[in-house]
């Protein structure tokens, strides 16, 4: 399969007035062609950021201090707003979690469509264009494309607009569609459309699709790898069933007994204890080391390496050192 | 058999809203309470679960009906003496524990509050020591009590904000999605420390979420709403192995299971459409517009909810 994006050892910082948060230190994935990655982890995991960095969207103050975005052979690290403007939406698009504040509230919702045409198409005329944006209103179920067209975004519920979302971020045929938490703000019922509608477009396009969230639900019903990140640093990555029937970090562990299972009752639910590490004066060492029930004193001082247990399957966790005697059965 | 703690009857809460429109939040809803026991409603947004939460402690006065708990009508005329009493028997915790802590008073003055109201402690340092007390049941250290809300993370001021509904001594409790904010690891943190209060306290729960799993977890009953009515009840185990409403069933089959080999093989019931409007909704199951089963009777009138084995309500007209 063909690599279409590459993210080499990735450190992101965000300067802020109470001091320099450290999103992101050292994480590298890649993307192959028509598949779903699911970047996993909680809020401060650094998941958004890396992705926001790939697209050169950082916040005010935030900036890649090291590593490279490498897609499809050209280092996009370093370029300009101006190149970045020529790569998303054409080449990868993004959807975010809450639809209503990423569409703009004083245009109509035809236009929004037809606006990321008239940048990355400029050779299609007005009713081109206009052709195009009703065919993917109908592609992502909204009914009544004609009418809906000059319709403004509070016309549209919750699921609606992330449908109008996933027509803007797909009307230029983008390989690869970042959607961060893009159900999270949505209920049950209607997530379950939004799913099965990123399923079954991703089939029809034939996108990458990255899929940042922290719902296991959700990576286990999209996903065919699975990156898991805590405290801005890689944790454990691999193909969805070995990250989930053979896991390796304790705290993907945690993660996945922290969810009540709804085919058994009267489970004792297990919690991590303790709260995530704080970024501005991140742990020297492995950043789980405070909440890990298997910390020895090396995690607290050294940051662990990454031990490979198959092709696609690695963990980041000196319990797994063969200096660890023995101590890596989880 | 268990006491009834709380019992609801036929409640409504409509909102008027400009034209001569109405919002039927909660349209007759009845259920009851036992002591002790933690009652899960669930239901998507504007179905009127927290509505409900909230006429129940009496944040809103019911349109219609009546909320009884431990035989006094909490709508209904009260001295003041029983007015206060009401309000520290019954307590609420909010979701959003961003916005529900008072950003300008310390915790120590936040959990306070409620005792100073109550006039529980005798003297300061009683006051002190008892919020100090609450702050170790939840999981705070004592150097806690001196900070601002700011200073927390969203788990840590959610205990807070138990902290605050528990410094009165309730004997019941509103949860309205109190962990739907927190992050998963955080979640069974707080949910677990419910479930220990619930047992060293002799609480009792309603325990409103959108999350059906760990309703499931926490519950031992569930009743589901849509568009203000309550539509299924039933045990929680019950539920989920005998769901008898097409929407339990689509709800839960539309939640994504944390299982890979489970998630290939689950055929999903994808509903159609969104929920409508709760503004002037017609007489008839509201649900018929989305349901899979739609016959001409739904379209016409309003199911009842129905005992169909013992303990198992359900407002549908093709069960009978």
């Amino acid at each position: 399969m063909k690599k279409l994006l590459e993210v080499k050892n990735m450190h992101v910082s965000i300067h802020t007035d109470s001091g320099v948060i450290q999103a992101v230190r050292g994480v590298s994935f890649d993307l192959y062609e028509s598949e779903t990655l699911a970047i996993v982890g909680e809020s401060g995991s650094g998941k958004s950021i890396t992705n926001k960095a790939i697209m050169g969207l950082l916040p005010v103050g935030g900036r890649i201090d090291e590593g490279e975005v490498i897609l499809n052979g050209r280092d996009i690290t370093h370029f300009s707003e101006k190149e970045m403007n020529m790569i998303r939406g054409a080449e990868v698009s993004m959807i975010f979690q809450d639809p209503l504040t990423s569409l703009n509230p004083t245009m109509t919702v035809g236009d929004q469509i037809t606006e990321m045409l008239m940048l990355h198409k400029p050779e299609m005329t007005a009713e081109q264009r206009k052709n195009r944006a009703l065919e993917l209103l109908d592609m992502v179920g909204i009914p009544n494309p004609a009418e809906r067209f000059g319709q403004y975004p509070h016309q549209f519920s919750g699921g609606m607009r992330q449908r109008v979302m996933i027509s803007i971020a797909l009307a230029c045929e983008p390989r690869i569609l970042i959607a961060d938490e893009p159900t999270t703000a949505l209920d049950v019922t209607i997530q379950a459309q939004i799913l099965e509608l990123m399923k079954k477009l991703q089939k029809k396009v034939n996108t990458s699709i990255i899929i940042i969230t922290h719902n296991l639900g959700v990576v286990s019903s999209m996903a065919d790898r699975v990156v898991v990140m805590y405290g801005g640093r890689f944790v454990e990555c691999g193909d969805l069933d070995e990250v989930f029937y053979q896991t390796k970090h304790p705290y993907t562990k945690g993660l996945l007994d922290s969810i009540p299972n709804l085919q058994l009752s009267d489970q004792k639910l297990y919690s991590i204890p303790g709260t995530p590490p704080d970024l501005i004066s991140p742990p020297h060492g492995c950043p789980f080391a405070a909440r890990c029930e298997r910390c020895m004193k090396v995690c607290e001082k050294y940051q662990p390496s990454e031990y490979e247990f198959s092709q696609t399957h690695r963990a980041s966790c000196w319990l797994y050192d063969e200096r660890a005697k023995g101590g890596a059965l989880i | 058999m268990t006491k009834t703690l709380l019992e609801i009857k036929d409640l409504s809460r409509f909102f008027t809203l400009s034209k001569g429109q109405v919002l039927e939040a909660v349209n007759g809803v009845s259920f009851d309470i036992h002591q002790g026991e933690t009652f899960g409603l669930v239901g998507e947004s504007g179905c009127g679960k927290s509505t409900l939460g909230r006429t129940v402690v009496g944040l809103y006065p019911p349109t219609k009906g009546k909320v009884i708990f431990d035989g006094i009508d909490v709508a209904g005329s009260k001295s003041q003496t029983q007015k206060m009493e009401l309000s520290r028997r019954m307590q609420m915790i909010f979701q959003d524990p961003y916005t529900s802590l008072n950003p300008r008073m310390k915790v120590m003055d936040i959990i306070a509050e409620g005792i100073d109201n109550h006039h529980m402690a005798a003297s300061r340092s009683e006051r002190n020591q008892m919020v100090l007390d609450l702050l170790h049941s939840v999981g705070l250290d004592e150097e806690h009590a001196n900070r601002y809300p700011h200073e927390f993370s969203g788990g840590q001021r959610q205990r807070v904000g138990i902290a605050r509904a528990l410094s009165v001594n309730p004997d019941f409790i509103v949860a309205d999605e109190p962990i739907s904010a927190l992050d998963v690891s955080i979640q069974a943190q707080v949910v677990n420390l419910m479930k220990h209060l619930q047992e060293t306290r002799n609480l009792t729960y309603l325990f409103i979420a959108h999350d059906l799993s760990m309703v499931k977890y926490i519950s031992n009953r569930i009743g589901v709403m849509y568009l203000g009515n309550l539509v299924e009840l039933a045990s929680s185990d019950e539920l989920f192995k005998n769901p008898l409403h097409p929407y339990t069933s689509a709800l839960l089959s539309a939640i994504p299971l944390p299982d890979p080999k489970v998630e290939r093989n689950r055929s999903r019931i994808v509903l159609e459409g969104n929920v409508k409007s709760p503004i002037n909704l017609p007489k008839n199951c509201h649900f018929c517009t989305r349901c899979p089963k739609k016959q001409a009777i739904c379209e016409r009138e309003v199911p009842e909810l129905k005992e169909v084995s013992p303990g198992h309500f359900v407002a549908c007209h093709l069960i009978r």
